[in-house]
């Protein structure tokens, strides 16, 4: 007994397990190392460093003696940093920015989408025949007038005629004092190429010769510049100084702003946003009960059925049990996305099955009346979800003790209390964590309400898109423009998403507490 | 940031699943990090309907320069959201496909870079080139122009209706189930009424001289009101309902149930076996029915590192008639190049289609317009249910869509 105990795991010697191991971890190592290099080319520092730790933590996990409980949990932790942790932290990071549209990238990336954007080309300029040269070191351009003359000239050296060339077909093939560069050599610097200004003249609001393909040139004027020194946009044609400001948008002394802004830290602005809107105020109360609503009747109700029919369907007398065990799986056997589309097609007011044939034509319209279509929302979710409490509780059922069953009987305890004493109670313990999951995630249901209802019929007397069938998760989506009905504000659905986050995991926090109490009936 | 999150995700399970699992995914962010020269790579976005004649045209390309084009295929959906996401992260394409109706979104977010069309741009049919010109600029080489007008079934009314009276009376001759078609559902289609809309004069919004919107509301006043009550009068007759949706109308159409449709080309391909004739979309308020035009074209991203042989690869060789016909096989829409226009024309259906939308109107690309989807459909559906009161409903929804854009 105890040399395996003081030997711990740490397989030393060249037996097979440790082989085994090894090939493992050389596997294991191999791809690390791969995922870091992978991460190193793609410049993405917080990948790497992620990477690098992992590699270590689990190099040194797999050979120490000394972590014997860290072998088993490793794999599973390092799934829960990435995909709960990270994600987590990420949308809390989100939360705190103007991340959306008009804010979607660095500010780098800002004033280079702005210096672009304002660059015009002269109008009634010619489009002139353009070929990419060097001047020793220097990469410019050599384009060809109308009137056949050969001009050319580099970043620094503005535009003039170059006598003796060659011109081919408008291109020109040789050129006195400069190389003329293959199409490859072209490609090698395109970036350099298309950044490439030719000033036209030695006066710079004559502009400067530009190309996009290196084959024709045009002549281009900056309207915007910017000062890296200062940190301010000018606009050439009014002269007026943009300056950056706390919103990540360059703004003039009289309040207009650049159009591309960046992604800034905007403190609780989000939050703020979220609660402060006053056209929001209404339908986020409404919103809020019928999402607490909806989540708490789906759970019960999708329960209650599941148990009945658990019961009924536990009992030896009843023949077919199987048969009946398999259709009641049925419905869960089917995405859910899917019937709750094939729903909403079911319960059409003219064409819909229920209506025509069910109902016998009549116009019932279960999916446009406020109060019908919370029904019809209710009535799929519990179609939708009492297969799955069928399932746990035939199973919890199954593994009740007998023995505590016949002392009851022994007892004279009668049916409906022995059910209610004994029963429910064991059925509790092993069904409330279920219960508690199935509220978090029907609290969330966004996949029902986004294709059963679309969160409609839309509130008469709100200003807002949002209907009676929405739930949080589904407002956080049309609020924050991601359905695209109105501009992306990811900062504010991740602000949004926290909240949500908040309150689900308090409700959840408390519901386990409270089943403590009944395992200790178990 | 997505692509990294996925990255990450990718690759930590990469390795805590390294023993069972044999060959590892490619992590991305490869191709731009491969070296220039002769190995130049061009990533292009396509959706399925284009993705054939993109690539024939890239072979023409590869062959001609040498540089490698890879086409990526990718749902018509997940482009916008994707390209805005990836470009920031250098990860995006160099070109993708798209509608010129996301130009708002893609220039205030700084990911597309324009494109000087030169000479060329004499070829296209204005409209399309004018789809895509924000404050001056072109940003996006178009290739198709799309946009609804009346198909109808030449069997069931021989001639094309003058007003929208005229349609419906014809209809209700041609004793079909529906006098005339036009999809509406719970949520309305705006897009589909846009036409009927602009007979009362009420276009959504003020229109510049040179054909661009300015973001000012116009949809209100006098032609919104008259459409608004135009709209539940058609509603109580019958003639409008919001349990027609665009499947249904499809399929009642297709089934000989009404000689008059509302819609686009995408339908055609369901009414291969019918004798149609495309007619302009009959007014209803005295004024022309002009529908929106949509054009789709390519985008060059603001970052990409191929910008040379991207817009080489756009102006050179998919604005070429070969290019554009290739296109228009694929997805039925007539070509925004002139000379491609006018070989496709050959075919009446598209000839049909073009001759309206040279008088129709571009679709309003400013970002304000998201905000105007959202109200827009469900008032009108609203109002053809009977639900609402019509000038108070389009009273309102024009106060909410001004609250939206601020």
């Amino acid at each position: 007994m105890s040399s395996p105990a003081t030997r711990g795991s740490g397989r030393t010697g060249w037996s097979p397990g440790f082989l085994v191991k090894l090939v493992l971890i050389a596997l294991v190592d191999a791809l690390g190392v791969y995922a870091v290099l992978a991460a190193w080319s793609a410049d993405s520092w917080g990948v790497l460093a992620a990477m690098v730790a992992l590699l270590l933590v689990a190099n040194w996990a797999y050979f120490t003696k000394r972590a014997l409980p860290l072998k088993y949990i490793l794999p599973g932790l390092a799934f829960l940093l990435v995909y709960q942790v990270y994600v987590v932290a990420y949308t809390g990071y989100v939360a705190f920015t103007n991340y959306g549209d008009g804010h979607n990238s660095t500010k780098e990336q800002a004033i280079e989408a702005l210096l672009v954007q304002n660059e015009r080309r002269v109008e009634g300029s010619p489009s002139s025949p353009l070929t990419v040269v060097s001047d020793g070191g220097a990469l410019g351009f050599a384009v060809v007038s109308p009137d056949g003359e050969v001009r050319a000239g580099t970043a620094e050296r503005p535009l003039e005629p170059v006598p003796d060339a060659v011109v081919d077909g408008g291109q020109v093939t040789a050129l006195p004092g400069y190389d003329v560069l293959e199409y490859a050599a072209v490609l090698e610097r395109q970036q350099e190429v298309t950044d490439l200004r030719v000033p036209v003249s030695d006066d710079p609001a004559d502009g400067s010769i530009r190309t996009q393909d290196a084959r024709t040139g045009y002549v281009f004027t900056s309207t915007l510049t910017y000062d890296p020194a200062s940190d301010t946009m000018t606009d050439t044609t009014t002269g007026v100084t943009y300056e950056p400001n706390d919103d990540g948008q360059f703004e003039a002394a009289d309040g207009t702003i650049l159009p591309v802004g960046w992604r800034v830290l905007v403190g609780f602005d989000n939050f703020v946003t979220a609660f402060g809107d006053d056209r929001y105020a209404g339908p986020f109360v409404q919103i809020l009960l019928w999402t607490f609503a909806f989540a708490v009747i789906s759970v019960a109700s999708t329960f209650l059925l599941g148990l009945f029919l658990a019961i009924a369907f536990n009992d030896v007398r009843l023949r077919g049990r199987r048969v009946y065990r398999t259709l009641v799986i049925l419905p869960y056997a089917i995405p859910g996305f899917l019937a709750a589309l094939l729903w909403s097609g079911l319960l059409n007011r003219s064409y819909g099955f229920v209506n025509e044939v069910l109902l016998g034509g009549a116009q019932i319209p279960w999916l446009t009346d406020p109060v019908l279509a919370k029904l019809a929302v209710l009535g799929v979710n519990l179609w939708l979800g009492f297969p799955y409490m069928f399932l746990i509780c035939t199973g919890a059922l199954q593994s009740l003790p007998t023995d505590v069953l016949e002392a009851a009987k022994i007892d004279g305890a009668g049916r409906w209390r022995t059910w209610r004493s004994i029963t429910l109670p064991l059925l509790l313990v092993a069904t409330a964590p279920l219960l508690i999951s199935s509220f978090a995630f029907n609290f969330n249901n966004f996949t029902l309400i986004y294709m059963l209802t679309g969160g409609g019929p839309r509130f008469d007397d709100a200003s807002v898109p949002l209907g009676h069938t929405d739930i949080l998760i589904s407002m956080v989506y049309s609020v924050s423009g991601l359905d695209g009905t109105a501009a992306k504000d990811y900062g504010l659905a991740s602000a949004l998403s926290i909240v949500i986050f908040v309150v689900v995991a308090t409700i959840s926090a408390l519901a386990f507490r409270r089943t403590r109490s009944l395992e200790e009936i178990a | 940031m997505r692509r990294s999150i996925l990255t990450a995700a990718a690759l930590t399970a990469t390795l805590a699943l390294a023993a069972c699992s044999g060959g590892a995914e490619e992590p991305a962010g490869e191709e731009s990090a491969a070296p220039n020269g002769e190995g130049s790579t061009l990533t292009v976005w396509v959706d399925e309907t284009r993705q054939a004649a993109v690539e024939d045209a890239a072979a023409g390309f590869e062959e001609s320069t040498g540089a490698e084009v890879e086409v990526v295929l990718k749902n018509f959906e997940d482009i916008r959201p994707d390209f805005l996401a990836q470009v920031p992260t250098g990860q995006g394409p160099d070109i993708t496909v798209g509608a010129h109706d996301w130009l708002g979104e893609l220039t205030t977010n700084g990911v597309v870079a324009p494109i000087e069309l030169g000479d060329t741009a004499a070829a296209f049919e204005p409209v399309s080139v004018q789809a895509f010109t924000q404050d001056e600029q072109v940003y996006g080489l178009p290739y198709a122009v799309e946009n609804i007008a009346l198909i109808r079934n030449t069997e069931l009314a021989p001639e094309a209706p003058a007003t929208w009276d005229d349609a419906i009376a014809a209809g209700e001759e041609a004793g079909t189930e529906y006098p005339l078609l036009i999809q509406t559902s719970t949520e309305g289609d705006p897009y589909t009424f846009y036409p009927l809309q602009m007979s009362f004069g009420a276009p959504v919004f003020e229109q510049n001289a040179d054909g661009t919107y300015a973001p000012e509301l116009a949809l209100g006043g006098e032609g919104g009101t008259a459409f608004a009550e135009w709209l539940a009068e058609q509603g109580e007759a019958g003639t409008l309902s919001t349990d027609v949706t665009y499947d249904i109308a499809v399929a009642a159409f297709a089934a000989g149930e009404s000689p008059f449709i509302v819609g686009g080309p995408w339908m055609l391909e369901q009414f291969a076996d019918l004798d149609l004739s495309i007619d302009p979309i009959p007014s209803a308020g005295g004024e022309p029915a002009q529908p929106f035009v949509g054009v789709a074209g390519f985008y060059v991203s603001a970052q990409s590192e191929n910008a040379l042989l991207a817009n080489d690869f756009l102006v050179n060789h998919m604005a070429t008639p070969e290019a554009q016909l290739a296109l228009y096989e694929a997805g039925d829409r007539p070509p925004a190049l002139i000379e491609a226009a006018d070989t496709a024309s050959e075919d009446p259906i598209t000839a049909g289609f073009r001759a309206v939308g040279a008088d129709a109107v571009p679709m309003p690309s400013l970002p304000e317009m998201g905000a105007v989807w959202a109200y827009w459909g469900v008032t009108e559906a609203a109002i053809v249910s009977g639900q609402s009161d019509p000038a108070e409903a389009w009273e309102k929804m024009v106060a909410d869509i001004q609250g939206e854009i601020g």
